[in-house]
């Protein structure tokens, strides 16, 4: 019965779920009475004031000092158009930073995503190829487990793998453990070579949980019929997995990688708490990083709301990629099958 | 065994299964499945604990024998390094703010986002709909992009490096989600009963707080427990906005202290600190593991 355990959590999403049906509850007209002003004025007013004050205006304002040569301190600011975009193309090491900021939104998601399916599928539909679709036993424990990460605070993951990579650290006592000695104090966050791939692996342990939970529950929306139905036909476990289950939940897929990606366009706090210089050779600095530095160590605040830009820009790139993406292989898919 | 189960669990069920005559066994195949699928949820879920175990073992180890080992067990088991963490290094102070800080901003943001988003689900007036997209610009934009002028803004209003300051801008940033989320579930809320509340005489503000508030107390269980994660691991806005070391909030004043002095930290504290900063968290996890999940789930019911 490892399977109740979610039955009220679904019971109660569904009756959540909005029912879709447009309301018309404001059409009717209303007389501007004192209850009905002032109603609107605190519920409307007062947090649409905070909203735009403190989100709103300093995005306008971003953009605006994008453009200039302000320092912050100064009154003085002059318009100097494009020229912190093009000395921004032109700094190797903001470029660096975009490199890697790149990287880092391609393959945290990918890993992320491809982990955290895997371990779903085995724990919704893992179990025996009779009777009805089930997972494995204790599959409730595996849950639980690996979704906690994802409370922990992020700098506290990030420290804490910190002190794991160390070279005196826990990574390589049990490598020297199984007889890889040549790791004895090996650097994993101070080599050039591995700083990267140590780093993403830390923002992966965070979030793999996260999403394996949120891809249980996807696939648990999805009919035993279905299953039932794929089995019957003789589809293996590989086969069921993508051409049922992936299909199915392209659109919980789609949302995780737009997350996971944006998360990755930032991962500010991982790489200030895994390496607050950038790394070896600037291999793991990141435009928030850059951003942060340009901004409040050197006060060249024009400069760094043209990086804050850039960054925006990229942001809304990286969604408009993976809706279209999800588009064109999500059309082809549908011609394929019928 | 096994198969009792079966039979109860497909009875139960109601599906097509026959009443089993004969008795299914695992096949080697299903077999080898459960074993490789155990196998490899055993090895993430010792990924996941190992590292936590171990850090609760250091936490107890002087930095002579941190560094000495890292799988010794401490020589004396003592508190030492938590209190030198909580006194010395203000953790103490850090965790305070924090609770002070997200404490009051949960509580604000709750009650604003589920006000504002009551009015944009449920009324409809000129420029319902931009500000309906002005949140989810709010949503999309990173932070980072604000941060600038944030600090200016700040600064020009003199809330720059003090709680309040920090209070209203988690609240801001908070707003988008809390109101999209809650938009839905008002959206959902059947007409029929503000009509009645409004025959029996109940103006626009008993309305919201008798009536639909109520109603929405599931949905305002998630959006809560997902903001206060969200507020409780917020890191940019406070390293940025709040400067004065008085006024750390917990993830900053760790990050100062595991990043302070370079070698000359006190690792055992740093070790008891983090354990600090996760134990909290970890007894919340375990009472609202139900729920928390629970909330995941009905994002993806969408």
């Amino acid at each position: 019965m490892t399977a109740a355990g979610a039955d009220p959590g679904r019971a109660i999403a569904a009756t959540l779920a909005p029912s879709g049906g447009r309301k018309t509850a404001g059409g009717r007209r209303r007389k501007p009475t004192v209850d009905y002003v002032t109603f609107m004025a605190v519920f409307l007013g007062l947090p649409l004031a905070i909203f735009l004050i403190f989100v709103i205006w300093p995005f306008i304002q971003a953009v605006f000092y994008s453009l200039t040569d302000w320092s912050g301190f100064s009154p003085e600011m002059n318009i100097i158009g494009g020229e912190n975009y093009l000395r921004l193309f032109n700094d190797d090491i903001f470029m660096t930073a975009l490199g890697n900021n790149i990287l880092l939104a391609i393959v945290v998601p990918l890993v992320t995503i491809v982990l955290a399916l895997a371990l779903a599928t085995m724990v919704t539909v893992g179990g025996p190829s009779h009777g009805p679709i089930r997972g494995l036993r204790n599959s409730s424990f595996y849950r639980v487990v690996s979704f906690f990460p994802y409370v922990i605070p992020a700098i506290i993951t990030g420290i804490l793998w910190g002190q794991i990579y160390n070279p005196a650290g826990l990574l390589n006592g049990l490598l020297g453990l199984v007889g890889l000695d040549m790791f004895e104090s090996f650097p994993w966050l101070g080599d050039e070579r591995t700083a990267m791939g140590a780093t993403i692996f830390v923002i992966v342990w965070g979030f793999v949980g996260f999403y394996m939970v949120l891809f249980v529950a996807a696939i648990k929306g999805v009919p035993a019929e279905t299953y039932e139905a794929a089995r019957i036909d003789g589809a293996g476990r590989f086969r069921t997995a993508f051409s049922i289950t992936i299909p199915l939940i392209r659109d919980n897929i789609q949302t995780a990688y737009i997350y996971l990606g944006i998360l990755a366009l930032d991962a500010f706090v991982y790489m200030q708490a895994l390496n607050p210089g950038g790394g070896p050779n600037n291999s793991t600095l990141v435009m928030s990083q850059q951003l942060f530095r340009t901004a409040f160590n050197k006060g060249e605040f024009g400069q760094a709301s043209a990086m804050g830009v850039v960054l925006a820009v990229v942001t809304l790139v990286f969604a408009a990629i993976v809706f279209l993406v999800n588009r064109l292989t999500g059309g082809k898919e549908e011609r394929g099958r019928a | 065994m096994t198969t009792q189960a079966i039979t109860t669990a497909g009875a139960a069920r109601g599906t097509s299964e026959p009443a089993f005559t004969r008795k299914p066994k695992d096949t080697a195949g299903d077999r080898a499945v459960g074993a490789f699928s155990h196998t490899v949820l055993v090895i993430w879920s010792l990924i996941v604990i190992l590292p936590l175990v171990w850090t609760l073992i250091t936490s107890f180890k002087t930095t002579r024998e941190i560094f000495a080992s890292p799988f010794s067990l401490p020589a004396n088991w003592n508190f030492d390094n938590y209190v030198s963490a909580w006194t010395q290094e203000g953790i103490g102070n850090y965790f305070l703010n924090t609770v002070i800080v997200v404490g009051f901003a949960l509580v604000i943001v709750m009650i604003l986002g589920a006000m504002c988003a009551y009015v944009l689900a449920r009324y409809t007036f000129f420029g319902s709909r931009a500000i309906y997209y002005l949140m989810l610009a709010g949503l999309t934009f990173p932070v980072f992009l604000a941060i600038v002028p944030l600090f200016f803004v700040l600064r020009n209003i003199g809330l720059l490096n003090t709680l309040p300051g920090l209070i209203l801008t988690y609240v801001a940033f908070a707003l988008p989600f809390t109101v999209f989320f809650l938009y839905s579930f008002f959206k959902g809320l059947p007409d029929e009963i503000a009509e009645a509340a409004a025959i029996d005489g109940a103006g626009e503000w008993r309305t919201f707080f008798q009536v639909m508030l109520p109603m929405a107390k599931p949905g305002m269980a998630s959006v809560a427990i997902f903001n206060f994660l969200g507020l409780w691991n917020q890191f940019l806005l406070p390293v940025a906005l709040n400067t004065n070391k008085d006024n750390y909030v917990l993830s900053q004043g760790m990050a100062s202290f595991a990043s302070s002095a370079g070698y000359a930290v006190d690792f055992g504290a740093l070790f008891a600190a983090v354990v600090i900063t996760i134990v909290p968290v970890l007894i919340a996890y375990v009472i609202f593991q139900r729920q928390l999940q629970g909330s995941v789930s009905q994002g993806t019911m969408k």
